[in-house]
């Protein structure tokens, strides 16, 4: 972690990167758009709700992309509904994470040979951060996912444009 | 010289929290009054019919899953009655038993979300929570079951993938009994709650006639105080060995058919789930759920439509055979697609707040409509 490890005896003063310090910010609030597709977003409200709690890791739904800094991409892509989430993607503010939920956003899943109508994985038309495999995957799962949504933002650069 | 207006055209969705998926609706709007909404579906078609074309018989059944992915064990369960007719083939009771078990404890379940996140578009965020903790109870009992907590692939044509856990019948009991007194803490939480009957009484009324004219069916038939259950209607599977009611709506907080209406039928029929649950549970016999399990599925020529009492509505198959392991054709008929038809005359002269109270009232599951 390393933000309070440099403490100095009175408590008040911390040392630390600008860097880490706003990673650690960023990663502890990532709110999300509150935005479901198909089956999936069943399991993200359940994710949310009681029993998984997805608010102790900060995460709360925003009902506008404008404040959201998260998208969970829960569900199978249509073709018909590909442009508008390309087009919520576009109207968050920067910085902004993705996460594909479950194998239709992943890579098209069930529907792969025969869906005429399904886009086969999301990350044909927005980057993706974190996928989540599964059919539809565990809250467990998507818990992790976020897990590793968390790692990834703690090792960002402010300077350096990641890879 | 009159003024001349223009009537304003508004849209909600497909990204709207209170859209219960990815729905449009083009609002035309007389200042805040509706004076039409058209409904834009097709964001969330999945090509079910085409996939069904490509599958054979026991292929169909996940995608049957993922059509009404709040109710897959009911999809499931249509789908193998209607195949099972068609190849003529007789089920051990104990698999008949299991699965009106399954189906009437995903009723329960669906009918939670539905009320959980009614309660939400309307506003009241706690009975949210209490839904979902009592969902996961049956959402575990799957579990055990069959592995899986949302799509579940369980029932097969002729019979099941897994016989239930030696502990299924004891946890069941225990669930029957610690969600009684919920029902009763959650029609103290929401369904009395002012807020929530202002909300929603005399909102959308639902005459009988129109209900029927537009052909929409279960929760939302009944609610506007028609006593039509296939299960009671039309026996299919063991359904007229229990005892249980029809609830409808009765007007007790405004008009018979308005949104209230609708949503308390759904609190009602979850009673009636536990009964018929506890009624089968201890008469399930012994036997083994894979006897009936055809070894090679290939009906012969033929068609066959077979309707069940779905969470939302009737859920009818249609299946034409070819005499291949493959159905020519399978058309659903998706109880979510006909209530949603309902919406454009339910909204007419309501203000654009009770189009989300409204919309929620006649509960429909995107996956469904669209398939």
């Amino acid at each position: 972690m390393g933000i309070l490890d440099k403490e100095f005896s009175d408590g008040n003063i911390v040392i630390t990167k600008v860097e880490d310090l706003f990673n650690w910010a960023r990663l502890s609030s990532i709110w999300q758009l509150g935005f479901g597709l198909a089956c999936c977003a069943i399991e993200m409200m359940a994710t949310s709700a009681s029993h998984y709690d997805f608010d102790r890791f900060g995460v709360i739904p925003r009902n506008t992309p404008r404040q959201a800094d998260a998208i969970i991409i829960s569900g199978t892509v249509t073709l018909k509904m590909a442009t508008r989430i390309k087009r919520l993607y576009e109207q968050m503010p920067e910085p902004k994470y993705i996460i594909s939920m479950g194998s239709c956003a992943n890579c098209g899943g069930p529907y792969w040979n025969h869906g005429y109508h399904v886009l086969k994985g999301v990350d044909r038309v927005i980057p993706v951060d974190v996928y989540v495999p599964g059919c539809p995957p565990r809250p467990e799962a998507l818990l992790e996912g976020l897990l590793k949504l968390q790692e990834k933002i703690r090792h960002e650069s402010l300077t350096k444009k990641q890879a | 010289m009159a003024l001349k207006t223009e009537t304003m055209i508004l849209n909600m969705g497909p990204q709207h929290p209170s859209t219960h998926g990815v729905l449009r609706l083009e609002l035309e709007l007389e200042g805040e009054l509706i004076v039409d909404v058209k409904p834009h579906i097709g964001y969330l078609h999945r090509c079910f019919e085409k996939h069904a074309e490509a599958m054979t018989y026991p292929q169909v059944i996940p995608y049957t899953d993922r059509m009404d992915y709040l109710a897959s064990m009911y999809n499931n369960f249509g789908y193998v009655l209607a195949v099972e007719k068609l190849l003529g083939i007789e089920v051990p009771e104990r698999v008949e038993y299991i699965r009106v078990i399954m189906g009437e404890l995903q009723r329960i379940a669906s009918h939670l979300v539905a009320i959980g996140t009614y309660g939400l578009d309307i506003g009241a965020f706690t009975p949210f929570l209490y839904c979902f903790r009592d969902r996961e109870k049956i959402l575990n009992l799957f579990e055990i079951t069959c592995g899986a907590r949302l799509l579940y692939n369980y029932m097969w044509v002729g019979g099941l993938s897994h016989d239930i856990h030696p502990d299924f019948v004891r946890l069941t009991k225990d669930f029957i009994k610690e969600f009684r007194p919920t029902i009763k803490e959650l029609n103290d939480l929401l369904s009395y709650n002012k807020i929530f009957i202002e909300r929603t009484a005399n909102i959308g009324i639902l005459p009988l006639a129109t209900a029927i004219n537009y052909g929409v069916t279960g929760p939302s038939l009944r609610g506007s105080g028609l006593a039509f259950d296939l299960r009671k209607e039309e026996p299919y599977s063991i359904y007229d060995r229990f005892d249980f009611d029809v609830p409808v709506g009765q007007g007790l907080m405004g008009t018979v058919g308005d949104c209230w209406d609708r949503y308390y039928v759904r609190v009602l029929e979850m009673e009636q789930s536990l009964r018929i649950i506890e009624q089968a549970i201890d008469k399930i016999p012994d036997g083994d759920v894979h006897s009936a399990i055809p070894r090679r599925i290939k009906p012969p020529v033929g068609t066959v439509y077979q309707r069940v009492e779905n969470p939302r509505g009737e859920l009818g198959y249609f299946i034409i055979s070819d005499g291949s392991t493959n159905p020519f054709r399978v058309k659903v008929r998706a109880p979510s697609f006909v209530n949603l038809e309902v919406l454009g005359e339910l909204c007419k002269g309501h203000l654009v707040a009770d189009v989300i109270a409204i919309l929620g009232s006649i509960d429909i599951v995107l996956g469904e409509v669209d398939r």
